[in-house]
Parts: C-alpha cells; sequence; structure tokens
C-alpha cells in the first residue's frame, strides 16, 4: 500500500493547520544566547574594516597603503579594486585591512591614502528630462487594443505616481568570520543561502565545495539582500588565508546603507479607463525606475488586476547610486503603487465607493474567488461600510481629516529545492537535519512542527539541526520559498521514517502483512488500529531497532508523495489614516491585513511575519527613502538617525487575519513576501480619501502633503 | 555568550586569578583581541593632569568593569565603548552593534538601573559602575519573566534586536511597575525592530508586568 503522504490524514498529530506555537529558537534569542555571525569572537581572530570611496563616480588614479601598514597591529591588506578602476557609486569598497582590533582596523583605513579622478555622476533619477543618455530602454509591451479601448472609454483617468529607493537596512550588517583549517575554510557569515555562498566562495578561491563550510545558525536580518559572498567576503578569506588567522569583516552601518541593498525606485504617468459600472477597460503606464547602474527586473505592470486592454513601457535609469538588491516582494510593492493608486483614483472619479470598484474588477486577476472573499473580510475587520465617505467628505470640522484605502497584492512563494533527512535512533530520540537558514521566519520551529506531527510526537521530541551546509542541501531563503521547501521534503521523510519504524515494531505489536496501515502512531505512542490494547510507547517502538537507527532524506521536489507545496497566494489590506492638513503629518488609525498561504505550518510564526511585513510597509509608505545629494553624490542619510523607521509607538491598531483551513489542500505556500506590498497603496488612497487630492509619490512625508495640499488650492482658486 | 568561567580576572584577587589561566580569554587578551597586546611597556603610566587626577590614553589603560555583578579588568584605549568593551573584550555579545549612533537601541544596557546605549558610553565612563546585561537577567538558569514573555508573544523574529529590545523594557519596568498600554507605546520608542516584532513586544511588556 502506497505511503500517504499528504497533509491532513486523521493519524496526523496535527500540530500544524492552526495552532500557535512557541519559536523553538526563542528562548535562545530572548536570552541573548543565540550566536550570530558578528558574535564570533575566536581564538586568535583579527577585524577587518574597509575603505570605500568617496565618490559617487570616478576612476582610482593611486593606492598609498604605506601609512597605513605602519600602524602597529595591522596584519594584512587587501586591495579590491585596482588603480584604474572605475567606481560607480559612492561607498563602493575598495581595500579591506585586518588589524589586532577593529579600532586599529579602522585607524589604518583612515590612513589609506587614495587619489581619484573624479567624473560627473547622477544619483538622481525622478526628474527624467535630467537623466539624458543614462536613461536605457527596458521593456514595451501591448496587450489588446489600449488606444481603441481609451478612446471608447466611459471615464479616464491620468496620474502621475511613484516611490523612492528604500534601504534594507539590516539589523545585523552584511559579513562574515572566515576561519582557515588547514585547506579547508569555515565561514560564519550572516547569509540567507548558506549553500550558495558556499558554493560561489569555492568558485572564486578555486577550492572544492567540499572544502568550504557555511555555518549560520541565526541571522539578523537580510529581507533579501544576503543571497552572495559579496566582494567583502572574498577579501575577508583572502586575508584570513594570506595571515593565517581567523577574520571577521561586518559592513558598517554607513556602508551597510550605502551599498548592501536597496529596492528600486518606480515613477509613471498611468491612464486608466472604465465603463460606467466601474468595469476596467484598460490600463497604459509609461515608467522608469533605478536600481543603480545596472538594470533590474521589470516591474509587474499593470499589477495584478490586469484590464483587457494595457500597454506598458518601462526604461531604466542608471544612476550612481548603491545597486539594488532584492528586497521582500521584489518589484511588486512599486508595481502595486503604479495600479491601485490609479484605479482608486478612477473609483473616486466614477464616484464608486472602492470597496465595490475593487470587488468588481478582482474578475481580473487569477484569482477572483479569493479576493472578494479578502475584500469583504477585510472590509468587516475594517467596518468599511460604515466609516467609509467619499473623498475629502469627512465632516469632521477643524485640521484632521480620516481616510481609508484599499490595495490587493498577490506572490508566489513557491517551494525551494530541499532535501531532509529525519533519523529515528533507538533511544527514541528523533533529529531533523537540514542545510537551510532560519532568517527570522521561523524555518527552525516549522521543521520540527513537520517532523512531530508526521510521526505523531511532540514538537519537544523533535531535535531540529540546520544553518550548516554539512546538513543535507537546500535552497537558498528567497521569495518565500523556504518554508514550503522544507516542509514539503521534511514531510516525505518523516513519513517514510515512520513507516520503516512501525515494520520494526510489527512482530512486537503482532501485526502481520504491510505494517504501515495497521498500525497508527499518536500521542508518542504507536498501536494496533483494529486493537488498541496492542500498544507500545514510541520509545519502546524505538528500541526494537536495535542498534541501528532509522535514517531517512526527503526531497522537494519529489515525483512520489504527491503535491505538499504550491505557490501563488492573495491578500487585500485596508488603510484608516487622519491627515493633519495644517502640519502634513499622517497618522495611522489602523490597518488591516487578510492573507491566504494555504496550508498554515505555524499560525503563530505566520501571523508575526503578517505584522512585520505590515510595519516594514507602513514604514515605507510614510517615512522611509533614502536621499541622495545631487551635488555631492552622496547619501545623505547613510545612518539611522535620518534614515527613518518606525518604532514601536508609531503603528496605530493593526488587525492581522491569516486565512486558516479555507485553502489547505494546496499545501504549504510561503508567507513572507506578500503581505510587504500593499501598505504604500493602502495607504496613500486614504490619505486621497482623506483630503481629496493625491499625495504622488512614496513616502508620504509631511512637506508633500503640504504641497500637495496648496497645489489643491491654487488649482480651485 | 555568557561569560561565566572564562573571563580572566575579579577585582580583589586580580593577579592571582589571572596567573589561574582561564585559556580563551586569557588567549583572546594574548592576541589583543581587547587591546592587551598592544600596550606598549609604560604605556599606562599616564601625566597628571592639573587637578591631580590621572589623564588616561591614549593608548590602553587600566579599566574596571562590573558586569552583572562580576568584576572585571581590563586594558582598553579610552576611546572604546562600552559596547565595543562588552562584546569585544569580555564576550558579552548579547548588546549588539547595529546603527553605532544612539538611534536604535540594540546595544541596550542597563547602567546603574538606567537604560543607556552602549555604543555611546565610553567604557571608561562605566568604570565602577553597575552594569547589567542580557546574560546577567537568566544567569539563574531561570529565565525572566520577561525573556518568556518575549518567546509566548512572539516578540522576535531574527531575534538580533532582541536583547537590547528586553534591557530597555526591564529598565521601563523597574520605572513602571504597573504600566498602561500608552506608556510601553511612548516610552519604549527607543528601540527599532526591523522585523516589525513590536505588537508581540507590546504584549509581553504588559504580560511580564503582571507576572513579576
Amino acid at each position: 500500500m502506497p505511503i500517504e503522504y499528504t497533509w491532513a490524514p486523521p493519524e496526523d498529530g496535527r500540530l500544524y493547520g492552526g495552532l500557535r506555537i512557541d519559536r523553538i529558537d526563542g528562548p535562545d534569542k530572548a536570552a541573548g544566547r543565540a550566536q550570530y555571525s558578528c558574535d564570533r569572537n575566536l581564538p586568535a581572530m583579527l577585524v577587518a574594516k574597509l575603505v570605500t570611496s568617496p565618490h559617487a563616480h570616478a576612476r582610482i588614479t593611486k593606492i598609498d597603503t604605506r601609512e597605513a601598514e605602519k600602524i602597529t597591529g595591522v596584519r594584512g591588506v587587501e586591495i579590491m579594486r585596482r588603480p584604474g578602476t572605475e567606481i560607480q557609486w559612492a561607498g563602493a569598497e575598495i581595500i579591506a585591512i585586518a588589524a589586532e582590533t577593529e579600532d586599529i582596523a579602522q585607524d589604518a583605513a583612515d590612513a589609506v591614502r587614495i587619489e581619484y579622478e573624479v567624473l560627473p555622476h547622477l544619483v538622481k533619477e525622478e526628474n527624467l528630462a535630467k537623466a539624458g543618455a543614462r536613461v536605457k530602454p527596458g521593456t514595451d509591451k501591448t496587450e489588446g487594443n489600449p488606444s481603441q479601448a481609451f478612446q471608447t472609454a466611459d471615464v479616464v483617468h491620468e496620474g502621475y505616481y511613484g516611490c523612492s529607493t528604500v534601504a534594507h537596512c539590516c539589523p545585523e550588517p552584511h559579513g562574515q568570520v572566515v576561519d582557515w583549517q588547514g585547506d579547508d575554510v569555515i565561514v560564519y557569515a550572516s547569509t540567507q543561502g548558506i549553500g550558495a555562498i558556499g558554493a560561489e566562495l569555492s568558485k572564486i578561491l578555486n577550492v572544492s565545495p567540499s572544502q568550504v563550510r557555511v555555518i549560520t545558525p541565526v541571522m539578523g536580518g537580510g529581507f533579501g539582500s544576503k543571497h552572495s559572498i559579496d566582494t567583502w567576503g572574498v577579501a575577508c578569506a583572502k586575508l584570513a588565508k594570506r595571515t593565517g588567522r581567523p577574520v571577521k569583516l561586518m559592513l558598517d552601518r554607513g556602508q551597510e546603507m550605502m551599498v548592501a541593498g536597496a529596492r528600486p525606485s518606480l515613477y509613471g504617468k498611468v491612464k486608466v479607463a472604465a465603463k460606467k459600472d466601474g468595469t476596467l477597460t484598460a490600463y497604459q503606464s509609461e515608467s522608469w525606475s533605478t536600481g543603480g547602474m545596472s538594470g533590474h527586473a521589470v516591474p509587474p505592470l499593470p499589477y495584478l488586476i490586469e484590464p483587457p486592454n494595457h500597454s506598458t513601457r518601462h526604461s531604466f535609469v542608471s544612476t550612481n547610486t548603491g545597486p539594488a538588491r532584492a528586497f521582500r516582494a521584489p518589484n511588486h510593492p512599486q508595481a502595486a503603487m503604479l495600479t491601485m493608486c490609479a484605479y482608486d483614483d478612477l473609483a473616486a472619479k466614477l464616484k464608486m465607493n472602492p470597496l465595490e470598484f475593487f470587488r468588481k474588477n478582482v474578475g481580473l486577476t487569477p484569482r477572483p474567488e479569493v479576493y472578494r472573499t479578502q475584500l469583504d473580510k477585510a472590509a468587516e475587520l475594517m467596518a468599511w461600510k460604515a466609516n467609509w465617505r467619499p473623498a475629502g467628505e469627512d465632516p469632521t470640522p477643524g485640521p484632521m481629516k480620516r481616510g481609508l484605502g484599499i490595495s490587493i497584492h498577490t506572490w508566489g512563494g513557491g517551494p525551494n529545492s530541499s532535501e531532509v533527512r529525519v533519523t529515528i535512533h533507538p533511544d527514541g530520540s528523533v533529529v531533523a537535519e537540514c542545510g537551510t537558514q532560519d532568517v527570522g521566519t521561523g524555518t527552525h520551529t516549522a521543521l520540527a512542527i513537520v517532523v512531530a506531527s508526521s510521526l505523531g510526537l511532540p514538537v519537544s521530541g523533535v531535535q531540529v539541526k540546520i544553518g550548516d551546509t554539512l546538513y543535507p542541501p537546500s535552497g537558498t531563503s528567497r521569495g518565500s520559498s523556504t518554508v514550503g521547501g522544507v516542509a514539503a521534503a521534511a514531510r516525505r521523510a518523516a513519513k517514510f521514517a515512520l513507516v520503516k519504524l512501525k515494520e520494526a515494531a510489527a512482530p512486537a505489536l503482532g501485526v502481520t502483512g504491510d505494517a504501515n496501515p495497521q498500525i497508527e502512531s499518536r500521542f508518542a505512542r504507536l498501536a494496533v488500529k483494529v486493537d488498541f490494547s496492542r500498544q507500545m510507547s514510541w520509545r519502546q517502538a524505538c528500541n526494537k531497532l536495535g542498534a541501528r537507527s532509522i535514517s531517512v532524506v526527503g526531497r522537494q521536489p519529489q515525483p512520489e508523495g504527491g503535491k505538499l507545496a504550491d505557490s501563488g497566494v492573495g491578500g487585500v489590506q485596508m488603510a484608516d489614516v487622519s491627515v493633519d492638513t495644517e502640519t502634513g503629518l499622517i497618522t495611522l488609525n489602523k490597518m488591516v491585513a487578510v492573507q491566504d498561504c494555504g496550508l498554515v505550518i505555524n499560525l503563530k510564526a505566520a501571523e508575526s511575519q503578517v505584522y512585520g511585513a505590515l510595519i516594514m510597509g507602513i514604514s515605507q509608505a510614510l517615512w522611509e527613502e533614502r536621499i541622495y545629494d545631487e551635488a555631492s553624490g552622496k547619501l545623505l542619510n547613510a545612518d539611522m538617525e535620518f534614515y527613518r523607521m518606525g518604532g514601536i509607538g508609531d503603528f496605530g491598531e493593526l488587525v492581522v487575519h491569516v486565512m486558516t483551513g479555507v485553502y489547505d489542500e494546496r499545501g504549504v505556500i510561503g508567507l513572507g513576501e506578500a503581505p510587504v506590498i500593499s501598505p504604500g497603496p493602502a495607504i496613500s488612497n486614504a490619505v486621497f480619501n482623506a483630503i481629496r487630492i493625491r499625495v504622488p509619490t512614496l513616502p508620504l512625508t509631511p512637506d508633500k502633503v503640504l504641497s500637495a495640499l496648496a497645489g489643491k488650492q491654487r488649482g480651485s482658486a | 555568550m555568557p561569560a561565566e568561567g572564562k573571563l580572566t580576572v575579579t577585582s580583589d584577587k586580580a593577579d592571582e586569578q589571572q596567573k589561574e589561566a582561564v585559556p580563551r580569554r586569557t588567549f583572546l587578551h594574548g592576541v589583543g583581541l581587547g587591546g592587551a597586546v598592544l600596550l606598549a611597556p609604560g604605556a599606562a603610566a599616564a601625566p597628571l593632569t592639573g587637578d591631580g587626577m590621572a589623564a588616561a590614553g591614549p593608548g590602553p589603560a587600566p579599566l574596571i568593569l562590573i558586569v552583572n555583578g562580576k568584576t572585571h579588568k581590563l586594558q582598553l584605549e579610552p576611546r572604546v565603548t562600552l559596547l565595543d568593551a562588552l562584546r569585544n573584550s569580555l564576550d558579552y555579545t548579547g548588546a549588539k552593534k547595529v546603527c553605532d549612533r544612539a538611534t536604535c537601541g540594540t546595544c541596550t544596557v542597563i547602567l546603574d538601573g538606567e537604560p543607556v546605549y552602549g555604543c555611546t558610553v565610553l567604557a571608561i565612563e562605566a568604570q565602577g559602575r553597575d552594569i547589567q546585561t542580557i546574560e546577567g537577567l537568566s544567569a539563574s538558569g531561570n529565565p525572566h519573566p520577561l525573556q518568556q514573555a518575549f518567546v509566548e508573544h512572539d516578540a522576535l523574529q531574527c531575534g538580533f534586536c532582541t536583547p537590547g529590545l528586553v534591557m530597555a523594557c526591564k529598565a521601563f519596568l523597574n520605572k513602571n511597575r504597573y504600566p498602561m498600554a500608552e506608556q510601553v507605546q511612548s516610552e519604549l520608542g527607543g528601540n527599532i525592530c526591523r522585523c516589525g516584532a513590536y505588537p508581540g513586544v507590546r504584549q509581553a511588556v504588559l504580560d511580564a508586568a503582571r507576572k513579576l
């Protein structure tokens, strides 16, 4: 009889699916015991610092490290970019210096003399007219017949929308400790992909992949920016090799902000059309963005709700700014801004309640029923029908005006390739090993839940080992792909291992023939289904293994065992804001997020993901932006006092509803990205609803609100 | 990583204990993680200032830090921050360096009962004062109710800002035995959590206050 791998047969412990389970690594993290890469203080370790370019665009003409090398305690200098090299952004790394202490390394870095031929730069892209030859054509695509659709439409709206580049600002900076042991190298890296960066480093260093071991049990935030070994990882490894000592190199905060990750901007003119009843008929956009010097993936426009006729033209602006990296739901938040805001303005022109407008048009998405259900649920949680008023019609006297806004979003979240080894030992202990990493999303705990559920054990009955490339390989944690990959692989390994255990226990239980269907394992006991008097404890069953453990590797993808993971989720968010029309300050009163993610493994961690995504999205909607100075080419807020992120009191009431039990049959789908997409457009739409004027670009800072209000006054005067 | 048993020295019997040699820490000092190797002979012989006080530096100077009740004797340059002294010289790595500019709170420790940003206090300023770090909170082996509440309410994700947040919350609860939710909102604004675990933190603080 085939093994039942799929989720939710009755014998399962069912710890997944809707329970809220504490994170296994929580106690260590709350006690400060969790050891991050930057916490590694190895014996004889040196510390390295970087010398970076002060210029946004320049050619290195001369490098003089003599003064630096004279400083007592300096042990190694690695030139990363040589004279003649063209520097394309401020903060670009040029030299790494290793010394006995961080302070000495910094002194040495400060003592390096580099001469440059300074070249003209461009660091701002919003004003396309000033970008000149820096504008590079991207894509130009058309579906249906947009021009005819606009001609025959009942209502047409044209608007301008956009958002600045924002920084990942990972709490733990990028970096690593590298420790050579003979020809083998151990890398303690702050990374989202231990396997990937190990492979990358082995190629660069020209050593066998088996000689590189990456260890990352915990890491302090990546959000998409930590997928590569990076130049500083290579320099760190070379310095460690040359000095014969372990070397730690972590970026400082300024470098982190300048070079270690940003979300590309997006600006564009958008034209949309609908019939009188609100049915969307056409979308047209001319957009541009910067991701630094090179291009990046084209934003998916129109976003999610695709009218039958649309044309989109996109170009990239090459700027001398720190390069973009994948950032939580790459390209989606920007595309959502240029779509959901335009639709919202069109709804206002139609004098339609946006809730009705979106409800009507979700037929143009791949999953209309999901969005209808979610819109209804979100509207209920927001009391939309009672609280919504047409734009600018808040009757409250005084300067504070309140408004509501909607946005919807989607993400894939399909599983990565993963292998998980489940070992059942004769003493009853169970170990699950996987070369994945927990980037804060709860992967460690999810693995324990899946294995324990599948074996009929409590979560505490499973020891999980991750974050080391010695364990079976697993993909990079990107694009919400981890939970699906590791959960499916762990499920297969555990279910197959359990069959082996049942076979070992069968004789003692008096079972003959195919043991698997005749024995069930629940509550840490194995029992004969037709006669519960014949049972034994989990440990007794494991004792029957004698001296041999059961060890099974499960894989994702794997042909047998059916589909355990899926791709494609939907979400709806609604914002309630108050706008102070005298100061321009926006207060977020409340935000509602309704999200599906297939089968939920741990509702507690899932809800935390959504809360966290909301908070990040709200922060980027209201405050965050990289501010470049055109004169100097520098990033003016390469720090955390002027790169503003919200604190505990800045977010109003957050209501999170993760849908459970509705889409379980789809299997596991990743959740990290999706809920970060909608806060920008939902809040922008709420601000519009409050003051009846569009503040076109994120972040919605007070100066922009006031100038939009001033423009409205001029317009109506 | 907690320090017990690994660190070199305590106040009264410093010399004696140093001889007893705790291998790893002694080794670290020997190779200069704490800066000790760079101590040129006689460098600590500081000149006297006008009022008879010894001026320390610029080279390494002797320094005593009392961390979680334990006394540590160090040789550090006066420019070294309390955070760097804790992390790099004493291996108390719970407090983290993130902004390095007194903005994000991830380096929060409690100094004489007051929460401070370890990145902007010099180690010499903390000399002889009562320094409490996250490692001291569960030194008995049992987690503090705040730490338990952080786990129960999932007040952490990547966990990097957590030690600083826990210490800020501890200092807050020391002063606000029965806090209101509004106080949590307004008085714990000095700690940034990039994962956005604030809703859990809010609940954890209120919950821990009930259990303390």
